[in-house]
């Protein structure tokens, strides 16, 4: 199968992904649509390594699961305090720090 | 003997400390103190005078090195006195005229509860001018120049209660300090064209220096003694400091103060001789003064201001003389002296007068005091007699020599000049007559004053009248003393220099001319006052007297030309700060916070728009990093 398509299919996840963010108001879909992005990335940065013949793209693709995992920790850490405080995960509500 | 010099300046400065921080406890003998510390560094000098005279001719110069005072890198500022004969004469005229000042301010401010501060600021006066003229370099010559400024500052504004004795401290300090200025720029160009400040090389390398920079320094230096010596035009402070007490005016016009001026420009000698253009500055400045003054003197009812126009005109010869170059600068300094017995003699006196007579200083109300003060009547009569110049006095002799050398100037300027000198000398007889007559002669014009006290005129204590004998005996002998056998040519040639001039009219048609116009101003004024009944109140007078009773306009012309075109000139930047500098300042301040205020909008709170700003500016900068990849 050509490794293109997988390039492909990339581009479709990440664009899911962003428009996710940039629609849904929930903070948990938008923590999983973060997280699709970064798969999104992932499975680019391996075809990359596979098309060039070397592992580059593979390592860089364990860095970003381990990222991923760390700031998922801290993320949802951060969500579910604001969900106790204000009875709500919707980000349009958490406008506090605006002027 | 070289230590002794150091002494000489320090003796008035203890002084002056002693009586300043010594508090009340030094009340009832501070007079006594202030007066014998300039009466020891008068003592001082007479020993080192001493001691100069028997020396050779050319080796009469001491220095005395004190301490480094800022040595760093190339530039070494140090304090060291230099004693010539030039210094000699000041120090026994400024120790000697001001320690018998200091003898009669015991008598005259007997009764001022401010006299001990009152000693402390006239020897603290006295160590300044000390200073100024015992310098090694000009540097340490402008701290004893500020010196004099800070000790007449507080003198003229003694009595500082009235406010027009503060205002006349002020303005003589403000006119003083433009004079400053020209000092201070002067040093700094020496400086930079020699390196150096001290007296010896840069008066021994005067002539290697460009005659352009040697005229600007000149004129620099001319306009500092314009300062201090009260000349046109800096001259307006002096009349004001009048206000002082009678000892100061006699201290400020005779010893100290105004000679440092003559003072300056005779010791720079060395560059007005290489830069003439600044030499007919001087001569200008000098003859315009002396007319000016002799003017003034005529108008003025007030005894004192009479008198300060007298001196303005008799420095305005000296600058003059000074002027002249090495023709005529033994011969300032000869005048300088004499003019220092009479004038301190006369000022003595007409303190005298006013002690006598409650403090009036209007000669309208004097007359017939002969019989009542017969001491202060001969004094002052010789102390006149003296000025005016009389054959066989101090001033015949000195102002002789001077009127001479300025018509050895030749040519146009040599007429211009000498006649200049002759109408003065003219103008002199009839003002210092005008005074003589209206105070001593004549029948009694005083009355009672506005509480009904009725002056009663009586002869001043012994601690006054002996200082005005021993000055009458200056003013009397000085002259002849000095121009016998040429002792003070002599005296002071090594320093100075000296050159005959050849004048176009001999020195006898002079002295006769000088003499045909001494009595001819005697003459006018004894018609005018002494035939006459005088008038109490002034009458009205002719445009020119009304004039010169304003000082010729002088405060008019400085508040026209400098007051109002300081305060356009201040407006007019205020104006341009208000629009031009705070219009750039407030305008920039104005757009950053407009700016802001419209990228403030973007921070709505919504973690959704954020998200949009970072997909767009990502998008945008992988568009353009693909855009510089394809081009």
């Amino acid at each position: 199968m050509n490794p293109v398509n997988y390039l492909y299919l990339a581009a479709l996840l990440f664009t899911i992904g962003a428009a996710g963010v940039l629609i849904r108001r929930n903070a948990i879909v938008i923590f999983m649509c973060v997280e699709l992005m970064l798969n999104a990335c992932n499975l680019a940065f391996v075809t990359f390594a596979r098309l060039h013949g070397n592992l580059d793209g593979q390592i860089i693709a364990f860095f970003t699961m381990v990222v991923a995992a760390a700031e998922v920790v801290i993320g949802l850490a951060i969500i579910v305090s604001i969900f106790r405080s204000r009875h709500s995960a919707s980000v349009d509500d958490a406008g506090l720090l605006k002027l | 003997m070289e230590n002794l010099i150091g002494l000489l300046v320090a003796a008035p400065l203890l002084g002056a400390g002693l009586l300043l921080c010594g508090g009340p406890r030094l009340d009832r003998a501070g007079h006594w103190i202030g007066t014998l510390l300039a009466a020891v560094s008068f003592a001082l000098g007479a020993v080192l005078f001493a001691d100069l005279l028997g020396r050779g001719r050319e080796d009469r110069t001491l220095t005395s090195h004190l301490f480094s005072w800022v040595p760093v890198g190339g530039f070494r500022a140090d304090v060291g006195f230099q004693l010539d004969q030039l210094s000699m004469t000041f120090v026994l005229l400024i120790t000697g005229v001001g320690t018998l000042i200091h003898l009669y301010s015991v008598g005259y401010m007997e009764h001022d509860e401010r006299r001990r501060r009152f000693f402390g600021y006239l020897n603290l006066f006295l160590a300044a001018m000390l200073l100024l003229v015992l310098a090694d370099n000009y540097l340490l010559l402008y701290v004893g120049w500020e010196g004099v400024g800070l000790a007449s500052y507080l003198l003229i504004g003694f009595w500082q209660h009235k406010p027009s004795a503060a205002t006349a401290a002020k303005k003589a300090f403000l006119v003083n300090r433009v004079g400053d200025m020209g000092l201070s720029i002067a040093i700094m160009l020496m400086f930079t064209t020699f390196g150096t400040f001290a007296f010896g090389p840069v008066l021994a390398h005067a002539t290697d220096a460009g005659e352009g920079r040697l005229t600007a320094i000149g004129l620099m230096l001319l306009l500092a003694a314009c300062g201090k010596s009260a000349q046109v035009p800096l001259q307006s402070w002096l009349g004001d400091a009048m206000e002082g007490p009678t000892p100061v005016s006699a201290l400020i016009h005779a010893a100290t103060m105004v000679t440092a001026g003559v003072y300056l420009i005779t010791r720079s000698g060395a560059i007005f001789n290489a830069a003439p253009d600044a030499q007919t500055a001087v001569v200008t400045v000098g003859a315009v003064t002396l007319l000016f003054g002799a003017i003034v003197g005529c108008a003025k009812d007030d005894i004192k201001k009479a008198l300060a126009g007298s001196t303005m005109s008799q420095i305005g010869y000296m600058i003059l003389a000074a002027g002249l170059g090495p023709v005529g600068y033994v011969f300032a300094i000869m005048h300088l002296v004499t003019h220092g017995f009479f004038k301190a003699g006369l000022f003595l006196g007409a303190g005298s007068v006013m002690h006598g007579m409650n403090d009036e200083v209007d000669m309208r109300r004097y007359g017939g005091l002969r019989t009542y003060m017969p001491v202060t009547f001969v004094t002052f009569g010789l102390g006149y007699l003296a000025i005016i110049g009389f054959p066989g006095l101090s001033g015949f002799f000195s102002k002789d020599k001077i009127i001479e050398a300025a018509f050895a100037k030749g040519g146009t300027e040599g007429w211009i000049l000498g006649g200049a000198a002759l109408l003065g000398a003219a103008i002199t007889a009839y003002y210092m007559t005008r005074v003589m007559v209206l105070t001593f002669f004549g029948e009694k014009r005083w009355q009672p004053d506005a509480e009904g006290n009725a002056p009663h005129p009586h002869e001043s204590p012994r601690t006054m009248t002996i200082p005005m004998v021993v000055l009458a005996f200056g003013s009397v002998f000085a002259g002849g003393l000095f121009s016998i056998n040429d002792t003070f040519l002599k005296w002071l040639e090594p320093v100075t220099g000296h050159a005959e001039g050849n004048s176009p009219v001999s020195a006898l048609t002079v002295t006769i001319g000088t003499m045909v116009v001494l009595v001819l101003g005697v003459a006018l004024a004894w018609a005018q006052y002494g035939r006459r009944p005088v008038p109490v109140t002034a009458p009205r007078g002719n445009l020119l007297t009304r004039a010169a009773r304003r000082d010729l306009l002088q405060d008019d012309f400085n508040h026209v030309v400098l007051v109002r075109g300081g305060e356009h000139l201040t407006r007019s930047l205020v104006y341009a700060d208000h629009t031009l500098v705070d219009g750039v300042v407030n305008g920039t301040a104005a757009s950053v916070g407009g700016l802001s205020g419209r990228m403030r909008r973007l921070q709505n709170g919504y973690a959704r728009s954020y998200a949009v700003s970072m997909f767009g500016g990502a998008a945008v900068l992988i568009a353009a990093t693909l855009l510089m990849r394809a081009v």
